[in-house]
């Protein structure tokens, strides 16, 4: 469904080249949760925003149902592809309330029903209908995340981008919110592309995922592979010793 | 329940009373500020005396007795703050001009407020060429001294009170630009900018919906300080008879009228003077507390 070729993303400014990006390929089915590993700075978050056209791509192709993207994406993109960004206390606006942040796709995209379908919204992340009138200094860090998967989902897309939609929140929220993703998925068979440097969340969550460094993949791997840590190359080796902690509790 | 308590809800029912509920929470913390709500009362005051000034001035503010009123003193019988050199009270005179004065502060905002917030924000959201061209434009006229482009506007266009509005305004909006592209820097990268891009909204919407919100605060609050500049500067003009012309009473023109006899009947100028130092100190303070309540770096 969603396919990136050779992707590459330099970022220029003045002199200084930064290739974040050098070269990746991945390929996501439809209703497939598809992680992508790596250390800070590997580039793996680039690579979900140069997706939803927030990163320039300066060569490489991005095609979603076999047909490229064009830049800046159209409209009906939003519709199809939507993003929950790593930390709810910067993604949403602070002098917004609930219902403005989730009016707005509606009105933008011009759907019906708006009060209806934001009260859905509401429902489908687990928060009631007191929360709609709330402003985000309200609200508890999963509250606000809570509020920006309803904003992603509020379009009705089919594939949402997960930027490590909760290395920002406590562990306990943590799962809450994982579990809410989950049975998103689920219910509305959508696809994921999720990124994290938590082996654990993305075991949990994927079936496949990359690892990523210094802006390469590394390697591909199934989730059956990572839980019986099979990896082929040394640095993926590393990285599953690094978090064996961790590993081991959530198998 | 409660009107306050409906105000300070957590579960607010619907728009109105969550924004309503938010306007009360500022309104409290502003409370708190005792020289922030004389600055305020002073401000009304200045409001009020204005809409009501036919009511409250006890004589003809532009017409005078010459026989028998000329230079009297503050206390006089019948004029509270004395006569000037026409036999015109004093007390009537500032209280019309609290008019002129009102008309020429909110003419002012209402004219550069918006031309700064937008120049700032478009040339901040944009960048590149866009910003180059409009902040170049911007130190141009940032360039250009206060009171002395005024003076070559008012002198350009024929002196008055509305060219003098006009002429304000026109180097009044700087600022405001600079403060608004600041502004608009911090926060054109955040993610909540990024995640409403990404819902579609074209660059008008994504600016004017929620740069300009969080850009209101910090210009409000420099307007307001701002005002006490405006008066003065609107006093200078019409001390230098390029503002209001004879017989309005504005203020600066009062004090100019009173220059000539500044050591024997001191009351002329100086009256003027207080109202201009009092309303300006209003302003100042008002400034100062919404500082301490609207700063986007105090609250998020």
């Amino acid at each position: 469904m969603l396919d990136v070729r050779d992707l590459e993303v330099t970022f220029t400014s003045g002199a200084d080249e930064v290739r974040a990006v050098r070269g990746v390929s991945l390929t996501v089915q439809k209703g497939e949760s598809y992680g992508i590993v790596g250390e800070s700075g590997s580039g793996k978050s680039t690579v979900l925003r140069a997706i939803c056209g927030l990163a320039p791509t300066s060569a490489g192709h991005i095609l979603l149902d076999g047909k490229e993207l064009a830049t800046p994406r159209r409209p009906d993109f939003y519709r199809r592809v939507q993003m929950v960004f790593q930390d709810p206390y910067a993604s949403l606006h602070p002098r917004h309330t609930v219902d403005a942040v989730l009016s707005e796709p509606l009105a933008i995209h011009r759907f019906d029903r708006r009060d209806e379908r934001i009260a859905e919204a509401l429902s489908a992340v687990g928060l009631g209908q007191g929360f709609r009138f709330r402003y985000p200094h309200q609200l508890s860090g999963g509250q606000r995340q809570r509020v920006a998967v309803a904003r992603a989902l509020i379009l009705e897309p089919q594939i949402l981008l997960l930027d490590e939609p909760t290395s920002a929140l406590d562990a306990s929220i943590q799962a809450e919110v994982l579990n809410l993703l989950d049975r998103l998925r689920a219910e509305r068979g959508l696809t994921y592309v999720m990124v994290s440097h938590d082996l654990a969340v993305i075991s949990h969550m994927c079936e496949r995922l990359m690892v990523m460094e210094h802006g390469l993949a590394v390697e591909e791997l199934t989730r059956d592979d990572l839980r019986q840590r099979r990896a082929g190359t040394p640095y993926t080796q590393r990285l599953l010793k690094a978090s064996a902690g961790y590993t081991r509790e959530a198998t | 329940m409660t009107t306050r308590e409906w105000l300070l809800s957590d579960n607010p029912v619907s728009r109105r009373q969550a924004r309503l509920g938010q306007s009360y929470r500022t309104w409290l913390d502003f409370r708190r500020n005792g020289l922030a709500m004389f600055g305020l009362a002073i401000v009304l005051v200045l409001v009020l005396v204005a809409i009501f000034a036919p009511w409250l001035a006890p004589h003809d503010p532009l017409i005078g007795d010459l026989r028998t009123t000329r230079l009297l003193p503050p206390l006089s019988e019948g004029h509270l703050l004395g006569t000037d050199d026409q036999g015109r009270d004093i007390l009537s005179r500032l209280i019309w001009g609290s008019r002129i004065t009102l008309a020429v502060v909110a003419l002012v905002v209402v004219i550069a407020t918006p031309v700064g917030l937008l120049v700032g924000t478009t040339a901040g959201y944009f960048g590149g060429w866009v910003d180059t061209v409009l902040m170049r434009f911007t130190d141009v006229v940032l360039a250009f001294p206060k009171l002395i482009l005024a003076l070559a506007f008012v002198a350009a266009l024929g002196p008055g009170i509305e060219n003098a509005i006009i002429a304000i305004s026109i180097t009044a909006w700087p600022p405001y630009a600079r403060l608004a592209r600041a502004e608009t820097l911090t926060i054109r990268n955040s993610d909540f900018i990024a995640a409403t891009k990404l819902q579609g909204a074209r660059p008008a919407r994504i600016i004017w919906k929620h740069v300009v919100p969080l850009c209101m605060s910090s210009v409000i609050i420099r307007v307001t300080l701002d005002m006490a500049g405006i008066i003065l500067t609107a006093a200078g003009l019409g001390f230098l008879g390029l503002g209001a012309q004879p017989p309005q009473p504005e203020w600066g023109a009062m004090i100019a009228g009173g220059r000539n006899f500044l050591v024997d009947q001191w009351w002329v100028a100086t009256m003027p003077g207080l109202a201009i130092f009092i309303v300006s100190l209003g302003f100042n303070l008002l400034g100062d507390g919404l500082r301490d309540v609207l700063d986007p770096r105090r609250r998020t």
